[in-house]
C-alpha cells in the first residue's frame, strides 16, 4: 500500500509541471524528445532527491524517537539539522575540500557536524536532568538551534553578497540539484538505512527504557552510539544536499505508528517509504501551488509539521497526567 | 548461584552501599529489606549490572559479571524493574517477545521454541487475553504482569525484582508471589526481590537480607529477622511481631503512637442484665481470649454477651444462628463475644476486686446438672444435658501473652476448687466433679495502666483471680441449687 502510494506520488511529481509528461513516454521516449529531456534531466533527479531526503529524514526521526523515547525528537527539533547547516555553510564559506573525498567533503562535514551537535545536545540535556525528559531535550535542541543560527547569520553577514544564495538554500529546496546530488546522498542514505534496519529489535527494546534494554541483553552503549551516528549521518547528508527541511522526521513516523503500530521492524521501512512519498508530494505542491514562483519545500513541511508537533505535545502532556493519576 | 563479595557502590564518590557481601543458592527466594535510602535499589542495580561497584565483585554461576556479554547475562538473569510510563506503545505480545532477544544471534529468525516460550510465559502470568492490546491500554498491575511474562520468556536462572507488588491489588500480589514460588519449586528459578512490605517478604522468602545505611545488618530466615527490637531499630518505628495465623511465618504490626480514646476502665455498672442475657459493653475494645461460641480465640471486642437460651435450644450451626441473633438485636457480630447458657442468667454472680495496680471483675453463671469429673470422663459416654459454667474475668490492666494463659489456668483451677468445696458430685462416677462438659471461659483485659507479666496463683493478680472466681462460682452454684430445689 505504501509502495503503491510512493509510485503514484512519484508519477504525479514527474509528470505535472509547465511541461506535461505523457504516460506513453515511459515506453516510447523517441516520440517526445523534449519531454524526455525534461523528465530525465530535471524532473526525475529532483523527485528522486526529494524521495531520498524524505526517506532519510523520516528514518532518522524514527530512530531518534525510539532511542530517546521522545515522540517530538527529529533532526530538526533536536538541532541536528542546524548543526549540519553550519557544517555545510562552513565548507562553502571557507571553501574547504578534504583530499580524496572531493565533492563528498560537503556531506561528510555536514554529517560530522550533525553528529557532534547531537552529542552536544544530549550532553547538555543530561546535565539538566538525568532522566532526559521530553521537554528538556527539545528545549536543549532549541537552544542549540538558536545558537547555531546566529553562527550562520554571522558567517553570512561576513561574506556579503556571495553567500546570499545560501539563505535560499537554508530554507530547504530540492530544485536545480540534478543527478550529482542524488549520487552524493545515495551512499549515506543506504549506509544509514542499513545500520538502522539492523537495529530495529534493539530499538524495540530501548523503547522500554535503556535499563530494561540492557537487562534484555542489548549492548546499549554501542547500539546507541551507532543509532545516533547513523541518524545524524542521514540527517546531515540530507541537509548537505537540500538544506534544512523540518518536521519530516516528526510527521512520518508518527503517522506510521498510528497506522501500523510501534514495532520498529515495520516502522523503519514504512517510514522510509512514506517519508519519500511525503517529500515528493510536498515538493510537487511547493513548485506548483503558486507557479511559476516556487515555494521553499521547508515551508510546506513546516505547515504540516508544526501543528502536529503541537498536537503531540498536547497529547503527551494529557496522557502523562492520565497515567500519573491511575 | 549468586555471589556478592564486598561491594562498595556510590554515586560521585560518596558510597551509598558499603562492603556488602552475601550469597544466594539456586532455588532460594531472597527478600531485600530496609528503610528508604538504605541502598536496596543500589545493591539491586549493581547485581543487575547497571551500576559497577568501586570495590568488590558480583559473580553469577561462578562467573564475574563483568566478563559476561550482555546477551549471555540476559540469558542467566532477568530483571523486573519498577514501572515507569512508556512513550510508544507496543503490543503486549511484542513486549513479551522481546524477552527472546538474548536467545537470538545476529540474523537468526523466530523459531517455534521462541513462540512457545512466549505463549507459555503469557499463559503463566495471565496476559494471553491482552496479547493484541498495547501497553498504555493496560492498568499498572496488568503492565507489571506483562513485564513478568517478558522476564519468564527470557528463561533466566535468576530473577531480580524491585518491589514487584507495587501497583498490584491484594489478589494480584498473592498471584504474582504464588507464581514466583511455583517457578522456584518447579524449575529451580532463583529470586532476589526488593520488598517494601515486610510481612509479604516474611511470608514468601526463604531468607531476608536487611540493609540500613548501606550495610547489611541482618541476613537470616524470616523468624530470626522479624524480631521486635531489631525491626524497631531498622525502621525506627514501634512494631510488634506475632505469628501468622495459618503459616509458620512471623508477621509485623505497626504500633500507632496515639492509643485511640481515653483510658478505659471497666466498672461494675458496665454489666447489664438485658432480655438477651448478661451484657458487658465497653467503649474501648478489650483484648480477650475465650472459648466462646462466637468470636472465640484471641481478639479485640467491646461487647460480651452471656446469652440466655431456652433449655431446648438446638441448632446445627451455632455460629450462624448467633450471628443472625446479634443482627436481629442490632449488635455487631464482629465486635461481640457470645457465650450461651440455659440457666437463669439473672442468677449470675458478679464480683469486683481491687488490688495493687489494678482491679478485676468476675461474672459467673453456673448450671451443674451436668457435672463431670474430668479425670473420669474417658470411662463412659454420656449425653450432654443442660448445665454449664460460664466464667468471665475482666481485668483493668495490661496482661502479657503468658499472663493471659496463666489467668485462664488460675481461673479454671479456682472453678474446680469451688466444685470441690460445694461437693458437686459427678452422678455417673460418684466422685467430686471438676466442671461440666460445656464450660466456657473468657479472660479480657483493657491492656492499659499497670503491666502484669504473670498471672500464676502466687502473683498479686493471680491470687485475686483465684479468690474472686472461687467465691463467685461457689455463690453461683448455691443459687443454682436453691432454684433447682424449689
Amino acid at each position: 500500500m505504501s509502495l503503491g502510494a510512493l509510485l503514484v506520488s512519484v508519477w504525479f511529481a514527474v509528470s505535472v509541471g509547465t511541461v506535461k509528461i505523457p504516460f506513453e513516454l515511459l515506453w516510447n521516449t523517441s516520440t517526445f524528445p523534449m519531454e524526455a529531456a525534461v523528465l530525465f534531466e530535471i524532473r526525475l533527479p529532483r523527485v528522486l532527491l526529494a524521495g531520498l531526503v524524505g526517506a532519510s529524514l523520516a528514518i532518522a526521526g524514527a530512530a531518534f524517537q525510539g532511542l530517546l523515547k521522545n515522540p517530538l525528537a527529529d533532526p530538526y527539533t533536536l538541532g541536528v539539522s542546524s548543526g549540519a547547516s553550519v557544517g555545510a555553510v562552513a565548507v562553502l564559506f571557507f571553501g574547504i575540500s578534504i583530499p580524496f573525498f572531493g565533492m563528498f567533503t560537503l556531506p561528510i562535514v555536514s554529517a560530522t557536524a550533525a553528529f557532534l551537535t547531537m552529542l552536544a545536545v544530549l550532553m547538555f540535556s543530561r546535565m539538566i536532568d538525568r532522566s532526559l525528559k521530553m521537554e528538556t531535550l527539545i528545549l536543549a535542541g532549541i537552544v542549540m538551534t538558536s545558537f547555531l543560527g546566529s553562527v550562520m547569520s554571522l558567517m553570512i553577514a561576513l561574506t556579503g553578497e556571495e553567500l546570499r544564495s545560501i539563505i535560499g538554500w537554508l530554507l530547504g529546496s530540492v530544485s536545480m540539484r540534478g543527478w550529482p546530488y542524488v549520487w552524493l546522498l545515495l551512499p549515506f542514505f543506504l549506509g544509514g538505512l542499513l545500520v538502522i534496519l539492523m537495529n530495529t529489535r534493539e530499538l524495540n527494546a530501548m523503547m522500554l527504557g535503556e535499563e530494561k534494554a540492557k537487562h534484555l541483553g542489548v549492548n546499549v552503549n554501542s547500539r546507541k552510539l551507532w543509532l545516533l551516528f547513523s541518524g545524524s549521518v542521514l540527517a546531515g547528508a540530507s541537509v548537505a544536499v537540500s538544506g534544512t527541511i523540518g518536521f519530516v522526521g516528526l510527521v512520518v513516523p508518527h503517522m506510521v505508528r498510528r497506522l501500523w503500530g510501534a514495532d520498529h521492524r515495520h516502522l523503519v521501512p514504512l517510514s522510509a517509504i512514506n517519508g519519500a512519498s511525503l517529500l515528493v508530494l510536498c515538493d510537487l505542491v511547493a513548485r506548483t501551488i503558486i507557479s511559476p514562483t516556487e515555494l521553499p519545500i521547508g515551508v510546506i513541511t513546516a505547515f504540516i509539521g508544526a501543528p502536529l508537533f503541537g498536537f503531540i505535545l498536547w497529547q503527551q502532556r494529557k496522557g502523562g497526567r492520565a497515567h500519573a493519576s491511575r | 548461584m549468586l555471589h556478592v563479595e564486598g561491594i562498595t557502590v556510590g554515586y560521585g564518590g560518596k558510597p551509598v552501599v558499603r562492603d556488602v557481601s552475601f550469597d544466594v543458592a539456586k532455588g532460594e527466594i531472597i527478600g531485600l529489606l530496609g528503610p528508604n535510602g538504605s541502598g536496596k535499589t543500589t545493591v539491586m542495580k549493581t547485581i543487575s549490572g547497571i551500576l559497577s561497584p568501586e570495590n568488590g565483585l558480583v559473580m553469577i554461576d561462578g562467573k564475574d559479571l563483568r566478563t559476561l556479554k550482555p546477551k549471555e547475562l540476559a540469558r542467566k538473569m532477568a530483571v523486573l524493574p519498577q514501572l515507569h510510563p512508556v512513550t510508544f506503545s507496543q503490543t503486549v505480545k511484542e513486549v513479551v517477545s522481546l524477552g527472546r532477544y538474548p536467545h537470538h544471534g545476529w540474523m537468526s529468525s523466530w523459531s517455534a521454541e521462541d513462540e512457545q516460550a512466549v505463549l507459555e510465559a503469557m499463559d503463566m502470568t495471565g496476559v494471553t487475553d491482552f496479547g493484541e492490546l498495547t501497553l498504555d491500554e493496560l492498568s499498572g498491575g496488568e503492565q507489571q504482569r506483562v513485564y513478568l511474562a517478558q522476564a519468564f520468556a527470557q528463561k533466566p536462572d535468576l530473577l531480580l525484582l524491585d518491589e514487584p507488588t507495587n501497583h498490584l491489588d491484594l489478589k494480584y500480589q498473592k498471584q504474582l508471589l504464588d507464581l514466583l514460588r511455583k517457578r522456584v519449586v518447579e524449575s529451580g528459578l532463583t529470586v532476589v526481590s526488593i520488598f517494601h512490605d515486610v510481612n509479604l517478604a516474611a511470608l514468601y522468602c526463604d531468607r531476608l537480607i536487611v540493609l540500613k545505611n548501606g550495610e547489611i545488618i541482618e541476613n537470616a530466615q524470616p523468624h530470626a529477622v522479624l524480631r521486635e527490637g531489631s525491626m524497631e531499630r531498622v525502621y525506627e518505628a514501634s512494631v510488634s511481631t506475632q505469628p501468622h495465623p495459618q503459616m509458620p511465618k512471623p508477621q509485623l504490626s505497626l504500633l500507632p503512637e496515639e492509643k485511640s480514646g481515653g483510658a478505659g476502665t471497666v466498672e461494675l455498672s458496665d454489666f447489664k442484665f438485658t432480655e438477651a442475657g448478661l451484657m458487658l459493653h465497653v467503649d474501648k475494645p478489650l483484648r480477650s481470649v475465650s472459648s466462646a461460641v462466637l468470636n472465640a480465640g484471641v481478639g479485640w471486642y467491646s461487647r460480651f454477651l452471656n446469652r440466655q437460651v431456652p433449655a431446648d435450644y438446638a441448632t446445627e450451626d451455632s455460629i450462624g444462628e448467633n450471628t443472625e441473633f446479634l443482627e436481629s438485636m442490632h449488635m455487631s457480630p464482629t465486635d461481640t463475644v457470645v457465650m450461651m447458657t440455659a440457666v437463669d442468667v439473672s442468677d449470675a454472680v458478679i464480683r469486683h476486686c481491687e488490688f495493687e495496680g489494678g482491679s478485676l471483675i468476675v461474672a459467673v453463671t453456673a448450671g451443674i446438672g451436668n457435672a463431670t469429673d474430668v479425670s473420669q470422663t474417658h470411662l463412659m459416654q454420656r449425653s450432654q444435658k443442660i448445665g454449664t459454667v460460664n466464667t468471665w474475668v475482666v481485668i483493668n490492666g495490661h496482661l502479657t501473652e503468658e499472663a493471659f494463659l496463666q489467668a485462664m489456668m488460675t481461673a479454671t483451677e479456682a472453678k474446680a476448687k469451688a466444685f470441690q468445696a460445694e461437693n458437686v458430685i459427678d452422678p455417673f462416677t460418684g466422685t467430686i466433679a471438676t466442671g461440666t462438659p460445656t464450660d466456657s471461659i473468657l479472660i479480657a483485659a483493657t491492656q492499659e495502666a499497670s503491666r502484669f507479666n504473670y498471672a500464676g496463683p502466687v502473683t498479686v493478680i493471680g491470687s485475686r483471680i483465684g479468690k474472686t472466681v472461687f467465691e463467685a462460682t461457689t455463690e453461683a452454684i448455691r443459687r443454682y441449687r436453691k432454684k433447682a430445689s424449689r
